[in-house]
């Protein structure tokens, strides 16, 4: 039986994306694409209903 | 079909196939075959995940949902960007820096073989049934309505794809993936333009989606907190964020598409990617569903679009049932088709009584005519209770071979055996990547040097569960109600292994035998409450999943901290 293995490191690599310097500013950045997504979604219900 | 058709179908199809042979005719090594070229961009593994999630039944089901019942369903993908960032920043880099080949050895080396093992065969056992519903599914459709024999469908794609897929291993998955995505995307905007086209003069793109909504087609998020309400903006955020941790963190058919490639920014893009595009690209193919929606608005639809079906009980004993039916609706119909047009007529009045009323009118004439189409389906049903009475799956195929021109019939056919192709081509990569790495390769340890013999192993299971599907679809039409039986599987079996991996994960004291024993136990109390009770299926992932977590939690606490026994090396 082995132990856990260690955390993922949060520094381990740059995403090398221009305009972003971790990988938690991508996923930021695409967790704020999905709420926009669904915002825009609720607008175009609400538009069209 | 004509014979342009013909041509651009069996074209692309076996001209990708040819393709992914020759491109990876040379495949000899061990790590290509399983994980892909080491060279593999984010752009590929990203396409590759979504053709592997998106199959045949996606491009004929998802329209005609978007027909049936709206954009609404698009909220079942809502927990997917949130899943795919957990298994970027958690499941991802811990799977890339132990080099493993499937999820189910990151397990072995986080807990034990027994646990490992467990794990494989609890994919394989639902993985490979399921995969034979991947081939027999479309088939069913494409026959029925081309008039294909079934059993030549399901055996002709099943040897194309086990040829590309034998010979290359995940290379060629990778590559052919990526050709059968063009034309999935090609042959989606061709239709999506050509419906456009087909729509009333003047109507245009706004004003067939003021139809659409009007009448109750464009929905796409609803935040009730109704539970009777199928589709809503939280469970698509719980129950959808659950079922796509699960499926792409530990089922290997995913798995195995973003481990490969150049680097880790590889497959964290490649996923990113799909996060980004899923929900938009789901949206579009729904509202193309809904856009035919409209179109069948203004030309007469069939009253039942699984047309062989119908024709079928029109000529038997009772068949003047059927016709009178088919009148009713001809009448309804042209009822609808006028309330519709008075309602546009009104909408430029800009006076709100009469819009109004035009628009109850419209949707009182839409209510006959859904009540029609119930009518008939419950006449199928009293005709012969063992009738198929689901025809949204019909829908888009009909409208495609009605009103498509030549050419685009052939694209159109293309994208839906392409689909196939390509997530069938996944699923037998990961199951024969899991028989050779966790089970064969476990029983065989001495030749796990041997990197030839690995790589024909490979090719022999890939083949065999090539061949495994192709058998199981050709059973499968002996005994439709299957499909469903694989469904259940899935979930009995899905809940518990995404148990395991989060323990694995996050309850960092739990060790082999705790999690094991859980595992055991909550699989089986998944059975015994999956005889004794009468909830969806559905509830028995999550089930699956709390229970074996807890369990292992407990048994750990009994057993004693983990902490105290030694530690391998690649964990140190």
């Amino acid at each position: 039986m082995n132990p856990t293995p260690p955390d993922p490191s949060p520094h381990d690599e740059s995403p090398d994306v221009p305009g972003f310097r971790s990988w938690r500013g991508v996923y930021l950045f695409v967790f704020g694409c999905f709420v926009v997504v669904v915002i825009l979604l609720a607008l175009f219900s609400r538009y069209f209903a | 079909m004509n014979t342009l058709d013909w041509i651009i179908l069996l074209g692309t199809m076996l001209g990708i196939a040819a393709y992914g042979v020759w491109r990876t005719r040379n495949v000899d090594s061990l790590n290509t075959y399983l994980k892909g070229n080491q060279s593999t961009g984010w752009a590929t593994i990203g396409i590759s995940v979504m053709a592997t999630q998106a199959s045949a039944i996606t491009f004929l089901s998802i329209p005609g949902q978007g027909f049936e019942s709206g954009v609404g369903f698009v909220q079942n993908y809502f927990g997917l960007p949130l899943a795919l960032i957990i298994v970027c920043a958690v499941f991802l880099p811990i799977y890339r820096r132990l080099g493993v080949y499937t999820a189910y050895e990151f397990l072995g080396r986080r807990f034990d073989a027994k646990t490992r093992l467990l794990s494989a065969v609890l994919f394989l056992v639902q993985r490979g049934l399921a995969t034979g519903v991947t081939i027999y599914a479309p088939a069913i459709i494409l026959s029925a309505v081309l008039g294909w024999r079934l059993d030549l469908t399901i055996i002709c794609t099943g040897l194309l794809v086990i040829i590309y897929t034998v010979t290359g291993g995940s290379a060629a998955v990778n590559l052919t993936q990526r050709w059968q995505m063009a034309i999935i995307f090609g042959g989606m905007v061709t239709a999506f333009i050509v419906l456009l086209t087909k729509l009333p003069d003047g109507l245009g793109f706004s004003g067939a989606a003021h139809v659409a909504g009007a009448m109750g087609k464009l929905q796409a998020v609803d935040f009730s907190l109704n539970p009777d309400r199928r589709y809503t903006f939280w469970t698509g955020m719980l129950g959808g964020t659950f079922l796509m941790l699960s499926y792409f963190g530990t089922d290997q058919s995913q798995v195995q598409r973003y481990i490969g490639g150049a680097a880790l920014r590889e497959g964290r893009l490649g996923l990113m990617f799909n996060a980004l595009l899923k929900i938009p690209m789901q949206f579009s193919i729904l509202l193309l569903g809904a856009l035919v929606f409209v179109f069948y608005q203004f030309e007469q639809p069939p009253v039942f679009f699984n047309q062989v079906e119908w024709h079928r009980h029109e000529q038997g004993a009772n068949g003047a049932k059927f016709t009178a039916l088919d009148a009713q609706f001809g009448a309804a119909f042209a009822e609808q088709k006028s309330a519709i047009k008075t309602w546009l007529t009104a909408r430029t009045t800009h006076d709100a009584t009469t819009e109004t009323a035009a628009r109850d009118a419209m949707l009182a004439a839409q209510k006959q005519v859904q009540e029609l189409r119930s009518a008939a389906k419950a006449a199928l049903l009293a005709d012969d209770p063992r009738a198929k009475t689901k025809d949204s799956d019909y829908v888009f195929i009909t409208f495609i071979l009605d009103y498509l021109p030549h050419g685009a019939i052939g694209l159109l056919l293309a994208v839906m055996i392409a689909a196939a192709l390509g997530s069938k081509a996944g699923e037998l990569n990961a199951l024969a990547t899991t028989t050779t790495i966790d089970l064969w390769r476990h029983f065989r340890p001495l030749a796990a040097h041997d990197e030839a013999r690995n790589v024909r192993v490979a090719k022999w299971f890939t083949a065999f569960w090539g061949f495994f599907a192709i058998g199981f679809a050709l059973y499968a039409s002996f005994a439709e109600n299957l499909i469903e039986a694989i469904n259940i599987l899935g979930s009995i079996f899905y809940g518990v292994v995404l148990g395991i991996f989060l323990v694995a994960f996050f309850l960092k004291r739990v060790g082999g035998t705790a999690v094991f024993w859980a595992a055991v136990a909550a699989q089986l109390l998944v059975f015994i409450l999956f005889f004794s009770l009468k909830i969806s299926y559905l509830w028995y992932n999550l089930i699956g999943c709390a229970a074996c977590a807890i369990l292992s939690w407990i048994l750990q606490w009994i057993m004693g901290s983990q902490s105290q026994l030694p530690k391998s090396p690649e964990n140190a």
